[in-house]
């Protein structure tokens, strides 16, 4: 054989089903551009407009009651809300992931309602039960009993609009686990609680903690459908967002967006610990999504 | 002697060894009724109450007919808008790897993550004549704050992860086969990616539309500060429901509340149907 | 019909990461032959295979189509037809448009007229016998249709070669064995240059005019599926072929000898001293200890289509399977002894 070691030219395509280095570049370019003026534009605005006056002024914000009550009010209301979902999740998502039933498709769908609700709509249906004029308005009127412009009605607005979140994330990740495991530590005589405690909960652990995250997000930063139910009351029925809009519209820019730097602290600390989780534990946290 | 035969009965649910099914079906039920159907059903009646007639003289009330117009309206521009860049971001980020990809795919959640509030006052001191991006756009004579432009690049805000999400596993799901086959058949790059790449997507970039299309008709929080709230303008049917219970209107403000709940499950039976066609044609989603 | 070079692989190297998965591999690919590529996964078969399509390219080493260079052609432009394990059909478009889809994508100038496409569609959908299927879509077709029609799709723009890529992979094995056997027909009508790449032995000696061994990067060996069975090259090609038994022998004059005692196997000159034997289960036959080579008790024996199969666990220790079709059955614990009647040596 002769000698025909053809040096091949440097800049190969590593694959042929991908597109040139040129457009590859200029796409890039095209995201990382777009979403830094849409998203990450708006998000650095907030910690730039709470500092622009020094630290005192962004400390200042805090040291006062109404935002001490603010922040006491949104931690109680999520409080209440993420356990609730949380143990609604656990439920409705082993009723739908461990059984065959007549009408399942309907009730998952009707879980999932509140999702495609608008915030404002969804204050304002429980405005048309609880409120003056509402169905049990008057009965509520008569037994002094306040659950519209009140903390109650705040915390049901909250649980309406992350109703969906705990169960949507577990019962496609339950399904995809099948009942064979739950079956086998119950032929081994384990009782059902037993067999949710050791051997279905460790499984679904991780896309629990997602859902949490995520619900727990959305219950402290709601503010459509807790702003129509709360009657911004200061000091009283006032969580974070609202009292962010108060002192927005006060013309308070400082101390607004440095109460609303907390709540994209927040944000921050979700989509991180998210990242994480989804990076350490994909496969643990949702179902593979597999067609076929 | 003969035992009845036994037949295969329809029942309400297979039977199954796993206990629990009257416990959490129970609970499920009964906390669905109670947070979410009842007060919904409150809607219904206060709406049935008013009956089509009533609905629909609010509906074509000038100023309720222009807030519905600018809610759908730029809505729908501002779903497309995201379609466009959330298929473009989707591709970046699943078939192109570069540094710092894991938190760009990280920052497109954000809108999911950032509360409503923030979002839009953040936007509002941005896009404001004196702000950041405000005095760049006022220098080409565009005014984004307090007209339906602001209110387009709030819903930009708050559709684009619905569009990244809804086509992204979609594309990572796609045989890289399928576009090796094409290739070795003699087809270009470009004749691969319109003939063969795009037409299986198509289905979930609707989807994603819709999603970011539903979502933008019915979000408050993020536009009411960069929008202006002018009547006639760039008043969204949203707050057009908020300021009706303020001024203690249940009427007209169930009625703009069951005018937009029809139109989401329009889009949401849209969606259905979408993918059911997807799957019965091309036996998947 | 088979005769001059239609694809000439060159001294190919290729380095995935850090392992290599092809050393220096040269291989002629005759005008009109079926040519299977066999090898044990990860012996870098389907990487050839690619690399002559064009969907990956080599570290060093030429790709010569005919007189022509085509080691740095794009994939578009060399003209094969490749069919993919998992068939890669496009699922958006009905069985015509897929078969159709090659010519489609033609510049304007080459591309054959609407009628013309339309007929060499039905011609190739007459030639897979799924004439009625035009109009169908990819999900409502079984494994074995889809296959076809990849078939076809490959095949409708006239490639310089088929490639095939572990064709019968996915399907199950009734499927797979009517559709060798029509593949065999198909080639034998067209003429058309085929290579195909696989794993199983049965399949490229059934099928093939000539077989490729491939094991770790290299080619071990190329010929007719009669010369790589009757004359294997190494213990590599001998043992991927088949079952075999093996034996410590001693070599001496072109004399193969087992336990001291001569076997009818004939060493190769220059091969002495120690070396292994290696058998199929069938060039063993049951004898007496005197003219036996191999000695043991049987551990258990069973029927399998037809033959008889005997586990003899030897003396020296290992496990032997001897098939035989004129055997009573063989009762465990039995002591019996075995003759090589033939077999291969190499060096140990």
């Amino acid at each position: 054989m002769s000698e025909i070691a053809t040096d091949l030219p440097r800049h190969q395509p590593a694959s042929v089903v991908t597109e040139g280095g040129l457009v590859r570049g200029l796409l890039i370019a095209v995201a990382i551009v777009f979403l830094a003026l849409f998203l990450v534009l708006p998000l650095a605005t907030v910690f730039v407009q709470a500092f622009a006056k020094g630290w005192d002024a962004y400390l200042a914000a805090f040291h006062e009651a109404d935002a001490h009550a603010a922040i006491r009010l949104t931690l109680i209301t999520a409080a209440i809300a993420v356990p609730f979902n949380l143990v609604f999740g656990i439920m409705a998502s082993w009723a739908i992931a461990k059984f065959e039933f007549a009408g399942k498709n309907l009730l998952v769908t009707l879980i999932d309602l509140p999702f495609s609700v608008s915030p404002v709509v969804s204050g304002l249906i429980y405005v048309l039960v609880f409120g003056s004029q509402g169905l049990i308005g008057p009965w509520l009127l008569e037994h002094d009993i306040q659950i519209i412009f009140a903390i109650p009605g705040i915390v049901l607005a909250t649980i309406f609009v992350t109703f969906p979140f705990v169960a949507r994330q577990l019962i496609p990740l339950m399904q995809e686990q099948g009942t064979a495991e739950e079956e086998a530590a119950l032929t081994l005589g384990a009782s059902g609680w037993h067999a949710f405690r050791t051997v279905t909960l460790p499984n679904i652990r991780w896309g629990l903690l997602y859902s949490v995250l995520l619900c727990n997000a959305r219950a402290m930063g709601e503010f459509g459908a807790v702003s129509v139910v709360s009657g911004h009351i200061r000091g009283l029925t006032n969580t974070l967002p609202l009292h962010v809009e108060i002192l927005y519209n006060e013309y308070n820019f400082v101390a607004s967006f440095a109460v609303a730097s907390l709540l994209a602290g927040l944000a921050l600390v979700t989509l991180g610990l998210k990242s994480l989780l989804e990076w350490r534990y994909a496969g643990d946290i949702a179902a593979s999504g597999r067609r076929h | 002697m003969a035992e009845p035969p036994l037949r295969p009965r329809r029942r309400f649910r297979q039977p199954s060894v796993i206990p629990g099914f009257g416990l959490t079906l129970g609970y499920t039920l009964t906390c669905l009724s109670l947070v979410v159907l009842l007060p919904l059903a409150a809607l219904v009646v206060r709406a049935s109450g008013l009956g089509f007639s009533g609905i629909w003289e609010v509906a074509t009330d000038p100023r309720v007919a222009s807030a519905l117009r600018v809610s759908f309206g730029v809505s729908a521009l501002a779903a497309l808008t995201a379609s466009v860049f959330g298929f473009l971001v989707a591709w970046v980020l699943t078939r192109y790897d570069f540094p710092g990809r894991r938190i760009v795919d990280a920052v497109v959640d954000l809108p999911f993550a950032l509360p409503t509030a923030v979002a839009g006052i953040a936007l509002a001191s941005l896009y404001a004549p004196n702000g950041l991006v405000g005095a760049q756009l006022a220098k080409l004579g565009i005014e984004a704050a307090y007209t339906p432009v602001g209110i387009y690049i709030a819903m930009v805000f708050i559709g684009l992860p619905f569009a990244v999400r809804t086509v992204q596993p979609l594309i990572v799901e796609i045989d890289r086969e399928i576009e090796e086959a094409s290739a070795t058949l003699g087809a270009g790059r470009l004749h691969t990616l319109t003939r063969v790449v795009l037409p299986p997507l198509i289905p979930a970039v609707l989807t994603g539309f819709a999603l970011a299309f539903a979502r933008g008709v019915g979000e408050y929080g993020s536009i009411i500060f960069i929008a202006g709230n002018l009547p006639y303008v760039s008043e969204i049917a949203p707050l057009l429901i908020v300021i009706k219970l303020s001024e203690f209107d249940y009427g007209g403000a169930c009625a703009i509340a069951t005018i937009m709940l029809g139109i989401s499950f329009v889009t949401l039976l849209a969606i259905n149907l979408i993918q059911a066609w997807s799957r019965r044609r091309f036996g998947y989603v | 019909m088979t005769g001059s070079t239609a694809i000439r692989v060159e001294n190919l190297s290729k380095t995935f990461d850090t392992a290599a998965v092809l050393h220096d591999l040269s291989l002629d690919v005759r005008a009109g032959e079926l040519l299977a590529l066999l090898g044990p996964s990860g012996s870098g078969k389907t990487t050839l295979l690619r690399i002559i399509a064009g969907l990956d390219f080599p570290d060093r080493g030429r790709i010569v189509f005919g007189a022509e260079d085509a080691t740095r052609l794009p994939v578009q432009q060399r003209a094969v037809g490749f069919v993919f394990q998992h068939y890669a059909l496009f699922k958006h478009m009905s069985v015509a448009d897929n078969i159709a889809y090659g010519l489609n994508a033609r510049k304007r100038s080459e591309r054959p007229a609407k009628a013309e496409i339309k007929r060499r569609v039905g011609d190739l959908l007459d030639l897979i016998k799924l004439s009625g299927f035009a109009d169908r879509y990819p999900s409502q077709l079984s494994g074995g249709q889809r296959q076809r029609i990849a078939l076809a799709r490959a095949l409708a723009v006239e490639p310089r070669v088929l490639l095939l890529d572990e064709p019968f992979g996915a399907l199950d094995a009734q499927v797979r064995k009517d559709l060798r056997r029509w593949l065999r027909e198909i080639h034998d009508r067209t003429g058309q240059t085929t290579i195909f790449v696989t794993h199983d032995q049965d399949e490229a000696l059934e099928l093939s005019d000539r077989v490729a061994v491939l094991a770790k990067g290299r080619l071990e060996q190329i010929g007719t599926p009669d010369e790589v069975q009757e004359a294997p090259v190494s213990a590599t090609v001998l043992k991927f072929l088949g079952d075999t038994i093996e034996v410590e022998a001693i070599a001496q004059g072109g004399e193969v000898r087992v336990d001291g005692r001569l076997t009818p196997v004939v060493a190769p000159p220059g091969l002495v001293g120690p070396v292994k034997l290696y058998a199929r289960p069938w060039q063993l036959q049951f004898a007496e200890a005197g003219e036996a080579h191999l000695h043991g008790t049987v551990r258990s024996s069973y029927r399998s289509q037809g033959r008889q199969r005997i586990e003899v666990d030897r003396i020296e220790g290992k496990t032997v399977v001897v098939e035989a079709s004129d055997t009573a059955r063989l009762p465990a614990g039995r002591e019996v002894g075995l003759r090589i009647l033939a077999g291969h040596v190499f060096a140990g």
